[in-house]
């Protein structure tokens, strides 16, 4: 037994700002900084992504971090290295595809990769290509290791699903904004608010962290003030890690920019709550 | 066959199959299995009859089973082909593109969306689309755009637009990913149509349902031709639709309804062996370090893991990265492979073997040397196989090899692979060199 998760903490309280980065992107030593700095920005709970060959529910800037990450050398043993070697208090979610959990250890099944995972401080998992009709054997893992399962509930998710996913669910719920892949847009989508009435309605007291489009300090502070418990931001933080990689910008540079975008969405964040609370009546 | 197993069962083969896909995606595969379980299986509003109709009307079925009289001779066996070549669109492809556009026409869906590797799934899936008219666009890895810009521009002169894929080696496995993609932000009003036996569930089950009609006549012109069932089946495996297209009524027979009782009372399936033929490529070596497998055996050489939403026989490395394959078919160009086929390969039904690069191309100029039929690049693996046989009675009496399509998207490839070769009986390629060398 390696303890319990810290992800409930992450919601207690203010809204949570959850940023994500892919794991070695564009390299192991840099990225070890990025992640630091978004700790330093206020993230209250990270995504970190542990790379895959086929990330299907990425769009472009998330798939191009992971093709850097991958020939940059990240593997699955590198990436727990990373997570051990990690300066951060914040409570970590591995973000990454069945395939690798699945293969991890001897025997095939995804114990063997939760066990491990949590003895290096991972508290959840959320696992894109892996909907509630194939979780049950990550679940039990968790339950085993005291580890949290984050589900994703989608637009398209209907009122039966979105129960199975609420019972499955652990952590919280990652309530995707708008359809199709990750990536960071100019709005935030109306499905938003729906999503999280119909969350609502459930009666589940897991927190909603909204993502997919997220960029800018006034998406976060609109998606808190709709009813969110948190924000979930990628896209937009790689694109940063992207350009001081490509135009060879000092790893501290990027490091401090990744803070101030940071600050930002953790700012809006925070302007959400009093904006709902000036909404309410 | 059980209820449950005609059904598609829970969508498991065994260990394999499953759903594993992204959320957002869910609701449209429940709404595609209900569709699948009401149209395809119990022929609601007819759907299986005007299927029928069309397959015949503009598919140009039944194709036809015919006697390879040079191959009999040079092998010492009875060699037939089935010869799916002479489908409308050139290929088998048309079987399965047709059935799911109509399929989606039922359901109301407005756009059809296709990822392609050779390109023969998407020229089958513009010509359904455009047959019932439905906008659709085809993702197509770069790599494979340029080995086979005959079916890019026959695609594009049916309407359907055609998306490069640059990420990755640009192969079909990258253009699964992509369309997958636009699947998952259109699927409210788009249907993906999969180009093999691969993908969550239904979509393998239903895909083999479409190219059933291969099986069942292979059946039915085998004992017209020749009194009985043949001894072997042998077909080209890519993702694995033309094998489970005619090896279907072998391993359960009378699956639809509909099927000619024929084929059913020709009993005996047992006794058939069934071939799935691998890319072997350039070798069954894999460079680990690199990431890369120089074939596409994945029956063969693959190991149990989780690509393109089902559980099944993937090339992958030993953390689970997905493994680059190789083979000089672009349509056999696949790390994984559908996982009825991968179960039905475990349970010892059905043979995984493999042949290189070189006996395909080998087999390619054989075949229309012999027969006057020049075959896919896919299909030359499935007759290569036969010569790879030092005493092809073996196989024997009466050997059925699935013709799964015609060689003109490949002639480009095939001057190039050929230039590159010592093959002992490709024609002399000297005409071929142009004043700017070859092409
Ligand atoms: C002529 C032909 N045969 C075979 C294949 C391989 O696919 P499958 O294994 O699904 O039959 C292809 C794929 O494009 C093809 O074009």
């Amino acid at each position: 037994m390696s303890g319990q998760s810290h992800i409930p903490a992450a919601f207690d309280g203010e809204p949570a700002f959850v940023p994500y980065l892919a794991a070695g992107d564009p390299n192991y030593e840099a990225s070890l900084e990025y992640v630091e700095a978004l700790e330093r920005a206020g993230a209250d709970c990270i995504e970190l992504g542990l790379p895959f060959s086929e990330p299907i529910a990425e769009g472009p800037t998330i798939q191009q971090a992971v093709v850097r990450a991958l020939e940059g050398g990240m593997t699955v043993e590198r990436y727990f290295e990373f997570v051990s070697e990690l300066d951060v208090d914040t409570p970590l979610v591995c973000m990454t595809y069945y395939n690798l959990i699945y293969r991890y250890g001897d025997e095939e099944g995804p114990e063997p990769f939760v066990e491990r995972a949590a003895a290096e401080g991972i508290d959840g998992f959320v696992v894109p290509d892996l909907p509630a009709e194939e979780a049950g054997p990550l679940r039990e893992a968790c339950d085993e290791h005291g580890r949290d399962l984050v589900s994703i509930v989608a637009p398209t998710t209907g009122e039966e699903r979105l129960q199975r996913l609420v019972d499955l669910s652990s952590g919280y719920l990652y309530i995707q904004a708008r359809l199709g892949v990750t990536g960071a847009r100019a709005s935030v989508s109306d499905r938003t608010s729906e999503s999280l009435a119909r969350v609502a309605e459930t009666g589940t007291d897991l927190p909603r962290a909204v993502g997919f489009g997220i960029s800018s300090f006034e998406q976060a502070r609109d998606v808190i003030a709709a009813g969110a418990d948190g924000v979930i931001v990628g896209s937009a933080l790689v694109d940063i890690v992207a350009e001081g990689h490509e135009t060879d910008r000092p790893v501290a540079e990027t490091a401090a920019e990744l803070e101030e975008l940071g600050r930002e969405l953790k700012e809006g964040a925070l302007a959400g709550t009093e904006t709902e609370a000036s909404q309410a009546d | 066959m059980s209820e449950q197993q005609r059904r598609g069962g829970d969508g498991k083969f065994g260990e394999y199959g499953g759903q594993y896909v992204p959320e957002a995606l869910m609701p449209a595969i429940e709404e595609l299995t209900d569709a699948y379980e009401r149209y395809v299986l119990d022929n609601e509003d007819g759907f299986m009859d005007e299927f029928r109709e069309r397959l015949r009307d503009f598919g140009g079925r039944p194709t036809p089973l015919g006697r390879a009289d040079q191959l009999s001779e040079r092998y010492g066996v009875e060699v037939y082909l089935k010869r799916e070549d002479l489908l409308h669109g050139g290929a088998h492809k048309l079987n399965n593109a047709l059935g799911q556009c109509l399929l989606a026409k039922y359901m109301g869906k407005e756009r059809i969306v296709a990822e392609t590797g050779a390109g023969q799934h998407g020229t089958a899936t513009a010509m359904a689309a455009a047959h019932l008219d439905m906008p659709c666009e085809i993702y197509m890895g770069r790599r494979d755009i340029n080995r086979q810009r005959p079916n890019v521009f026959r695609m594009r002169i049916n309407g359907a637009e055609v998306n490069p894929v640059d990420i990755g080696r640009g192969t079909l496995k990258e253009a699964i990913n992509e369309t997958m993609r636009d699947w998952a932000t259109t699927v409210e009003t788009t249907h993906y149509v999969i180009g093999s036996i691969v993908g969550p569930h239904p979509f393998p089950s239903m895909v083999r349902d479409f190219h059933r009609p291969i099986s069942a006549e292979t059946k039915r012109q085998s004992i017209d031709a020749f009194g009985r069932l043949p001894d072997a089946v042998v077909a080209c495996a890519g993702g694995g639709s033309n094998t489970m297209g005619i090896f279907s009524e072998f391993v359960d027979a009378g699956g639809l309804p509909g099927t000619d009782p024929a084929t059913n009372e020709a009993g005996a399936e047992d006794d058939v062996d069934l071939y799935a033929v691998e890319a072997g490529g350039s070798s069954l070596a894999v460079d680990e370090e690199r990431g890369v497998a120089p074939n596409s055996a994945s029956l063969s050489t693959g190991t149990e893991g989780v690509l393109h939403g089902a559980r099944t026989k993937v090339l992958q490395d030993a953390d689970g990265q997905i493994m680059e394959s190789h083979s000089v078919s672009s349509g056999l160009d696949y790390a994984g492979v559908g996982p009825e086929l991968a179960n039905l390969v475990d349970e010892g039904r059905v043979d995984a073997v493999n042949v290189d690069d070189d006996a395909a191309l080998e087999a390619f100029h054989r075949l229309s040397q012999a027969e006057g039929i020049i075959p896919a690049l896919e299909t030359a693996h499935a007759l290569a196989y036969l010569e790879e046989h030092d005493d092809p009675s073996e196989l024997g009496e009466y050997v059925v090899v699935n013709v799964s399509g015609r060689g003109d998207k490949d002639l480009e490839s095939a001057i190039e692979e050929t230039a590159t070769r010592d093959l002992p009986n490709a024609p002399e390629m000297g005409v071929f060199e142009g004043e700017g060398g070859l092409r």
